[in-house]
Formats: C-alpha cells, sequence, structure tokens
C-alpha cells in the first residue's frame, strides 16, 4: 500500500495540492478523475518525483519519505525507481530505434547486462504486440503503437508503481480503448497502477477504486458505480459534462 | 608560360601543404577543444551552478566583447611583460580555444534548451542521473540542432586562424606573405591562398551535410538501414 499523508504542493502563490492524503492499494489499479488544473498531473509527477512536494509524507512498503524534513537523496532516488511514468505525448527518444528506446534505461541506469535487456525487451516488445517494429524510429510509429512503447519502456524498469498521465488523450477515440486493453494485460495483478483520464469509459473498465480529485484535494473516493451513482452535486456536474 | 602563372603553380604546393600542416590542425584541435568548454560552459549556465556560472557569464561577455586579434596580442605579446612565456602556437590555441568556446557555448545552450521538455522528463522519470541523462538523452538530440551554426563557426575558424600570422604562427596566410614578398607577385599569390581557403571551406561544406545525414534520425534512417540489410541478405 502506497500511503500519501498530508501532501502540500504549491508553485508561488498557487497551491496546487493542499493537504492532500491518500491510498493506493498494491496491485489495484486506481483511476484519477477530476476537472483540468485540480492538479492530478501535479500528483503523479509528484509520486515519480519530477516534482518534490512541500510537505507531506510518502510511506510505502518499509519506506518513509519525509518532505517536512530534509530528505535523504538516496532514499528518493530508491522510492523514485519503483515507480515508472508513461505520458500523454508518448516522449520516446527519438533518435533511438524502438528496441534501444526500451534498453537504454535497464542498461545505462540499472547496469544489466545488454543481451538480457535485449531479451527482456523482446519480450515486452511481443506483449504489446509490436516485435516486427523493433528496429524502427519513434516517427515511422503511429501515436498508439508509440504509446505501446512508451509502456515497454516503463515496464522494462520493473516498477512497482505505474503512472499513466493522460495516456490516450493524444489518440483517437478507437485506439483509446486498444491502449486501454493494453495496460489491462500488460499490467492487471502485478502493478499497482495510477491512472489520470478524462474517459470514463476507461475508469468504468480498469478501475479497482475511483479518485475524484478537486482543487488539490480528494473530494471523494470509491468504486467507478460509487462515484457514479453519488448524490454529490459536484461529482454528478463533472460527470455530466464529461459524458 | 608567363611568370605569374608559373609562381602560382609553384607556390600551390607549399601553400597547400602549409595548410595542410599548420591550418587544418590548428582549426581542428581548437574546434574539438573549444567545442568541449563550450558543452561545459552551456551546460554550467543552464544549471546554474553558483559562482562558475558567474565566471562562465564574465568570460563569455570579455571574449565576445573584445577583437580577437587583441586576444592574440595579450596572450602573445602582453603575458609574456607578466613573466608568462607562452610559444606562437600554443598561444594561438589557447585564444582561439577561448573564443570558440565562447560563441559556441550560445549555441550549444540554446540546442540544449531546445530539447523538448517531455525528453527531459523521460529520462529523469527512468532514473537517469543529470550526466546519463545529458550523454545519452539530450546532447544526441542537441548536436543535431547544433551542427548547422556549429559548422558556420567550423567554417569562420578556418578562415579566422590566419590571424595567427600576426603572431608570428606560419600558416597559410604567412606563408603566402613570405612568398610574396619575395616574389612581388601579391594578386596572383593572394587570389591563390584565397582559393585554397575557398577548398578547404567548400570540403568543410560537404562535410556538414554528410554529417546531417548521418543524425537526420527522423528522416527515413531506418528505411535505408533496412534496404541496405536486404542488399546483404541478397
Ligand atoms: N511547473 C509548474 N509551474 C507552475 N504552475 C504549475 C506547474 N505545473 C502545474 N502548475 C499549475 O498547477 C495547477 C494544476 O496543474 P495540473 O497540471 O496538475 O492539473 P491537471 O489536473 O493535470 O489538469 P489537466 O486535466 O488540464 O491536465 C494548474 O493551475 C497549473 O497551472
Ligand atoms: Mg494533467
Amino acid at each position: 500500500m502506497l500511503k500519501l499523508i498530508n501532501i502540500t504542493k504549491s508553485f508561488g502563490d498557487n497551491i496546487v495540492l493542499k493537504d492532500l492524503s491518500l491510498e493506493i492499494e498494491s496491485d489495484k489499479t486506481t483511476v484519477i478523475i477530476g476537472s483540468s488544473g485540480s492538479g492530478k498531473s501535479t500528483l503523479l509527477r509528484c509520486i515519480n518525483m519530477l516534482s518534490e512536494p512541500d510537505a507531506g509524507i510518502f510511506s510505502y512498503k518499509d519506506m518513509t519519505l519525509n518532505f517536512s524534513d530534509k530528505l535523504d537523496r538516496r532514499l528518493e532516488y530508491k522510492f523514485k525507481k519503483l515507480t515508472g511514468m508513461v505520458f500523454q505525448g508518448f516522449n520516446l527518444f527519438p533518435h533511438k530505434t524502438v528496441i534501444e528506446n526500451i534498453v537504454l534505461a535497464p542498461i545505462t541506469v540499472n547496469s544489466i547486462d545488454k543481451k538480457i535487456a535485449y531479451e527482456e525487451a523482446e519480450i515486452l516488445l511481443k506483449q504489446v504486440g509490436l516485435f516486427e517494429k523493433k528496429d524502427q524510429y519513434p516517427h515511422e510509429l503511429s501515436g498508439g503503437q508509440q504509446q505501446r512503447i512508451a509502456i515497454a519502456r516503463a515496464l522494462a524498469m520493473k516498477p512497482d508503481i505505474m503512472l499513466f498521465d493522460e495516456p490516450t488523450s493524444a489518440l483517437d477515440p478507437e485506439i483509446e480503448l486498444e491502449i486501454l486493453k493494453l495496460i489491462s494485460k500488460v499490467t492487471k495483478g502485478n502493478f499497482t497502477n495510477i491512472i489520470v483520464t478524462h474517459n470514463m469509459n476507461f475508469a468504468k473498465e480498469i478501475s479497482d477504486k475511483v479518485i475524484f480529485l478537486e482543487k488539490g484535494q480528494v473530494l471523494a473516493e470509491g468504486t467507478y458505480e460509487q462515484l457514479n451513482t453519488s448524490d454529490n452535486v459536484r461529482i454528478k456536474q463533472f460527470l455530466n459534462t464529461i459524458g | 608560360m608567363s611568370r605569374e602563372l608559373r609562381i602560382f603553380i609553384d607556390s600551390f604546393f607549399p601553400i597547400l601543404i602549409t595548410g595542410l600542416k599548420v591550418t587544418i590542425p590548428l582549426t581542428l584541435i581548437v574546434f574539438i577543444l573549444g567545442t568541449l568548454l563550450a558543452v561545459i560552459v552551456a551546460i554550467i549556465r543552464i544549471r546554474k551552478i553558483k559562482v562558475l556560472s558567474q565566471i562562465s557569464w564574465f568570460y563569455v561577455w570579455i571574449i565576445r566583447g573584445t577583437p580577437l586579434i587583441v586576444q592574440l596580442f595579450i596572450v602573445f605579446f602582453g603575458l609574456p611583460k607578466m613573466g608568462i612565456i607562452i610559444p606562437a602556437i600554443p598561444a594561438a590555441i589557447i585564444t582561439f580555444t577561448l573564443s570558440v568556446g565562447a560563441y559556441s557555448s550560445e549555441i550549444v545552450r540554446s540546442a540544449i534548451l531546445a530539447v523538448p521538455t517531455g525528453q527531459w522528463e523521460a529520462a529523469e522519470a527512468l532514473g537517469f542521473s543529470y550526466i546519463q541523462m545529458m550523454i545519452k538523452v539530450i546532447l544526441p538530440q542537441a548536436t543535431k540542432i547544433a551542427v548547422p551554426p556549429l559548422f558556420n563557426s567550423f567554417i569562420s575558424l578556418v578562415k579566422d586562424t590566419s590571424l595567427a600570422s600576426t603572431i608570428t604562427v606560419t600558416e597559410m596566410f604567412l606563408a603566402t606573405q613570405r612568398i610574396t614578398a619575395r616574389t612581388y607577385e601579391p594578386f596572383i599569390l593572394y587570389i591563390e591562398v584565397g582559393l585554397i581557403y575557398l577548398i578547404f571551406c567548400s570540403v568543410l561544406t560537404w562535410l556538414q551535410s554528410k554529417v546531417e545525414d548521418k543524425l537526420s534520425f527522423n528522416k527515413g534512417k531506418s528505411i535505408k538501414k533496412k534496404e541496405k540489410s536486404y542488399v546483404e541478405v541478397n
């Protein structure tokens, strides 16, 4: 279980996460919804350590990171490496082939033997169904294919927690479903997924739990059904606007 | 054969050889050292490393704000007054390197900053250290952006090395001056040395297009690769 306790993050005067507390169950899929600017991306970026919270505590397994104290950089890095991130814009490395994109971090960061890294990458490529594209460059792939590679690239680092920030927002609606299925297929049960999305079908299909974020705080949490049938005016309003 | 033509032909190889022995090595050494310096200065300024960043700013300010020939004279003629004696060629290498480093640092800096944020974040999210990220992800992409302007300074540098003649380095231009002093044929000889500079710069222009082709990872490089392997298989 990943616990976030009283997390605060501001940019200048703009308090983006306000004393936010959350519990994320291991090996389950948590979907985060909320209107634009509510702090969803900021939350994921904090978990991935791309941004550092101003205050609060992360606790995971035997690790505790207290952002109000002086941070132990090594512990922070250890935690960071437990997380993998998939971005809305894919962000594949354009100067590397598909397979090089996948092996680069395992070889560089984890000093994995090259041969093993390539073997593992080939297995991942088969899982995401793009083995035959392994020597192509990212620009030669469609958006959906690029996102599959980005997922494989994150999985290659063997994280515990996979973070997805609107993984299908840059894609055509019909491809959204495909990526959704892929995420379920390659991660279900083995990874703790945290997925930010605007797509409620997505939440319905894949989530074990949905968290509704509003102005940097958790407004509601529960199963998809619970949120969908909630009486809360704000939630109803939100669900209506995004359809 | 006219006297001019004979002098032209007779001096062609001596001038060219001086070019190959002095001008080209000087240019290459300075370009490599200067570009390395530029990368270091650029990273210091991007990371805003305390003190070093201020020193870098000051260095770029001084070098860009004063004539190269003045810098050469200070290093070669001025420093001996302070007890620091540097022979002509090292003095030229040091001064030109500082100059290339300053100008190119701005090229490298803007090229690094032109690599999209998503690339930095993807590398960071995968756990790359700053140095790993620079070497494996950012600099390869920045190189592609920086190649045209860097070649511009490379080509300028070939010609700027002629200034080393003023501090007694016998490079191509000084060699020509010496032949001129002997033969009194300034017109034909300066045209000749100009032509040889033109040849050197044309080679560099050609080289630039080769390098750009090689770096164009989003223009069908893998297609070419595939074609090659297809040929090999058959
Ligand atoms: N690096 C930053 N510097 C300054 N402000 C930022 C930064 N990143 C985010 N913000 C601000 O934080 C707030 C929340 O942004 P965030 O990207 O987390 O929202 P979001 O819920 O992901 O929205 P969206 O659905 O549009 O992606 C916004 O007001 C945004 O302007
Ligand atoms: Mg967002």
